[in-house]
């Protein structure tokens, strides 16, 4: 479980975490990126640039 | 195998596809090596592992130039670095696959904004107009008729960006409310999916809902002929029906996205072990 540092809600990851993960908050919709396991960490995931895609 | 072959998967953002991929390389028991693009450097001429890159960095530029610079090292890289290009860029794609005789809408090319009105007055309105470069449907214009097309392209002429101006024109094909996306992996339709929307853009990425599509015998064929097209080894092929019902190619993405796919599939087929079954095979042929 971690942190959202946007709004403080805790985050479940589907499965183990990994780092580089990224999760959604269910409260506040921040895309938060899993930066260590042990403590589990987390900060707002970079924002998506104009190159970005598929 | 006669050497050990380590294989890497270059991602700079580890989404439900790539943690998929990962787990999957795990049930197999076989090391993979996580390369975070951002922290990723390369001095020519080194030269170390031979490595298979799985190539899911979400950044067009960054995936490039990290796919030369591997190959130039001795890796291979999938999708190579000529696939990307070729796929990152929605002309390239186009002229590849009018090249292979595949069936896509009416494409033109205009290398300024008022060339491009010219070419609408030839192509017809409704058009469409995408950038070069981008993904998710971001930035592609609907133009129902001229004074439109001209108010948005006069916002393309003030663009700073010199790619920006040129206009990549696509003639409007009436589709039901849904495109198809084929999964191809290794010269095989893995699984298709039908994406809805209310949108005419029917991307994922901005609320399209994916349904299981069947995969036909015709569907798999042009969707693998469209990955041959642009060199992609894995792809997912976007496809289009027309008012008569004839499948048109829209494009191939090099970094495709099935968590969509996988999520309509369920648990009948896997799209994450099948590229990691994909790239252990292709490891087995290259050393054997």
């Amino acid at each position: 479980m971690v942190t959202c540092p946007e709004c403080e809600n805790s985050v479940v990851p589907a499965g183990p975490p990994v780092i580089g993960e990224i999760v959604e908050c269910g409260e506040c919709a921040s895309e938060l990126e899993i930066l260590t396991l042990d403590p589990i960490r987390a900060a707002l995931a970079p924002e998506i640039e104009e190159d970005w895609g598929e | 195998m006669s050497r050990t072959v380590p294989f890497a998967v270059l991602a700079s953002r580890v989404r439900t596809d790539e943690k998929a991929l990962f787990a999957a390389f795990d049930r197999r028991a076989i090391g993979c090596q996580h390369i975070d693009s951002r922290g990723w450097w390369h001095q020519l001429g080194d030269r170390g592992p031979r490595p298979i890159v799985l190539n899911r960095e979400i950044g067009l530029a960054r995936a490039t130039y990290a796919a030369r610079a591997l190959e130039a090292a001795g890796a291979t890289v999938v999708n190579s670095a000529r696939a990307t290009e070729l796929c990152g860029d929605k002309w390239r794609t186009s002229a590849a696959l009018v090249e292979a005789g595949i069936p896509t809408p009416r494409t033109a090319l205009a290398l300024t904004p008022e060339a491009a009105l010219t070419a609408l007055d030839t192509i017809g309105y409704p058009a469409v107009i995408k950038p070069l470069h981008g993904s998710w449907g971001r930035l592609i214009a609907a133009l129902p008729d001229r004074p439109t097309a001209e108010t948005i392209l006069e916002y393309a002429a003030a663009l700073p960006a010199p790619q920006a101006r040129i206009v990549y024109v696509q003639e409007w094909i009436a589709k039901p409310g849904r495109d198809i996306r084929v999964v191809v992996v290794g010269g095989e339709a893995v699984a298709a999916t039908y994406r809805r929307a209310e949108d005419w853009r029917t991307n994922v990425a901005r609320g399209a809902v994916s349904e299981l599509c069947p995969l036909t015998p015709d569907l798999a064929k042009l969707a693998v002929l469209a990955a041959q097209a642009v060199a992609a080894d894995i792809a997912g092929v976007d496809l289009i029906e027309d008012e008569t019902g004839e499948l048109l190619v829209l494009e191939v993405n090099h970094g495709v996205e099935f968590s969509g796919l996988q999520q309509a599939l369920g648990d009948t087929v896997s799209v994450a072990d099948r590229i990691v079954d994909h790239l252990v095979d292709g490891a087995r042929s290259c050393c054997a």
